[in-house]
């Protein structure tokens, strides 16, 4: 009986504490940095697509809404040749952003996606790609990658020795 | 002839004014529990939200009324109109102020109750005729509910009508001019809330409802305007109950400097808000703990009560 009574007075005290309410369309809530909102293709430092067209993120993908499809440029980097977003799928887990090797694929704290039309939820690279480098400003993966480009040959990458070699090794 | 008319036009205004005090009672039940539960509630329809009750009451008029084909079709269309019917009946007895009111019955008091027992029928037969489990569950719980706090509500009041030696609701308020009856009849105050909240079954006493175990129990399979009937009813019984305890143990109309209509429609106001804490703060016990509770407690105290009472009104004389 007690109880009861305290629990209503408990109550009642709370007519006079303020709503924890975020009046959202005129009041933005804070996101973290690492909210995963809109998923976006950053580019590097030289704004050269980040993305190599692994494929580890459609596979890494619960609900298979990425798609894409590797090709190579004359200097024989890979990049995507479409890149493709299904939102209407995307379940926001972010297991994408975990699988990119290269931080190419990030999640934003951008939620505002609505459309009318289903359709206009699946998003093409054109979509997809900022001109930013999102949340790892200076990371270049063809520099610091021992793969042999054009214009970039093994040994030349930052931090990397020249290739050994093998013949100075004879006794 | 004078007579006739003024009986109608008041019938119709208590018609207008209980169904409008039940909308009105949506919107403020909604931004009270907000209120106790740290946020707004409604406010974006109109100034403070008041116009999302419009907005509920033509989403409901135009949503597909539906009835399920297993349903006893006469008698589910009938049970919703019983809750109404029988609140707007009490209604009826409910004296506003001294010359409002559409009759001045000298049984006004037995009058609310035989209505107010009236409306289980109407919880019985929208379960009966459901013709669904957790609707049929409802019921049960519903009628043993009712039927035992129907006893409390009734025995509760008989230390007034003693105190008083009337049943009219008028001679009840009249006879409060010197101390409300909240303070001699302090016990009988407390077994007719309790019973009353019972009575309108409403949290935390809504066992026949009990949405988390019984899917809404009794109106299940009700959609459309025949649930809104159910939900006006209840809401017009919260304001039906706040209106008789104002009548039996607050004085009425009774108080100093305003006008006695604006007294009455305050103290109703308050035990509205009252019922609307209790939703905010009390969970809902288990049936068997309800009934345990009515038989065990709440009828010996309703029994103690009286019979003090008549004592000391023997001994006084």
């Amino acid at each position: 009986m007690i109880s009861i009574i305290k629990s209503i007075w408990t109550v009642l005290k709370h007519t006079f504490s303020k709503p924890v309410t975020v009046q959202y369309p005129e009041e933005k809530p804070y996101l973290a940095p690492r909210y995963r909102g809109r998923i976006i293709l950053s580019r590097d430092p030289d704004g050269g697509e980040r993305c190599v067209a692994c494929y580890l993120c459609a596979v890494a993908c619960p609900v298979d809404c990425i798609s894409l499809q590797a090709t190579e440029d004359e200097n024989g980097r890979r990049y995507p040749d479409f890149f493709r977003i299904n939102f209407s799928r995307c379940i926001f887990c972010g297991l994408c952003e975990e699988a990119c090797p290269t931080y190419a694929i990030q999640l934003t704290p951008d939620f505002e996606m609505g459309e009318y039309d289903r359709q206009e939820l699946v998003y093409e690279k054109e979509d997809l790609l900022i001109s930013g480098e999102g949340k790892y400003p200076g990371y270049h993966y063809y520099k610091v990658a021992g793969l042999k480009i054009g214009g970039k040959d093994k040994g030349e990458a930052e931090n990397e020795d020249p290739p050994v070699d093998i013949h100075s090794l004879l006794p | 002839m004078i007579i006739v008319e003024y009986t109608i036009f008041s019938a119709i205004a208590v018609l207008l004014g209980a169904s409008t005090l039940a909308a009105a009672n949506i919107w403020l039940e909604r931004r009270m529990l907000g209120l106790w539960q740290d946020r707004y509630g409604p406010n974006r329809v109109g100034p403070f939200g008041i116009f999302q009750v419009v907005a509920d009451i033509i989403k409901i008029f135009t949503k597909e009324d539906w009835i399920p084909p297993f349903a006893d079709k006469p008698v589910f269309i009938m049970a919703p109109s019983i809750i109404i019917f029988t609140v707007l009946m009490s209604f009826m007895v409910v004296p506003v102020a001294p010359g409002i009111g559409v009759v001045d019955m000298n049984i006004g008091l037995l009058f609310f109750l035989a209505m107010s027992s009236m409306g289980a029928y109407s919880l019985v037969l929208a379960a009966w005729s459901s013709n669904n489990k957790y609707a049929l569950l409802g019921g049960m719980r519903g009628a043993s509910q009712m039927i035992s706090y129907e006893v409390f509500l009734g025995l509760s009041l008989l230390g007034i009508v003693v105190m008083t030696g009337s049943f009219n609701l008028r001679e009840i308020v009249e006879a409060q001019q010197g101390m409300w009856n909240v303070i001699p009849q302090f016990l009988g105050f407390i077994v007719f809330l309790v019973a009353g909240v019972a009575e309108s079954h409403r949290l935390p006493l809504d066992i026949p409802e009990a949405e988390s175990e019984l899917i809404a129990g009794f109106h299940s399979e009700y959609s459309g305007m025949k649930f809104g009937m159910f939900f006006v009813g209840e809401y017009m019984g919260i304001t039906l109950i706040s209106a008789m305890i104002t009548t039996l143990f607050f004085g009425g109309w009774l108080g100093p400097f305003l006008p006695p209509v604006i007294w009455f429609l305050l103290k109703t106001l308050i035990f509205v808000m009252f019922f609307i804490l209790l939703r905010a703060s009390l969970p809902r016990p288990r049936y068997d703990q309800l009934l345990a509770y009515g038989w065990k407690v709440m009828l010996p105290l309703a029994l103690l009560n009286l019979v003090v009472t008549g004592g000391i009104l023997l001994a006084v004389q």
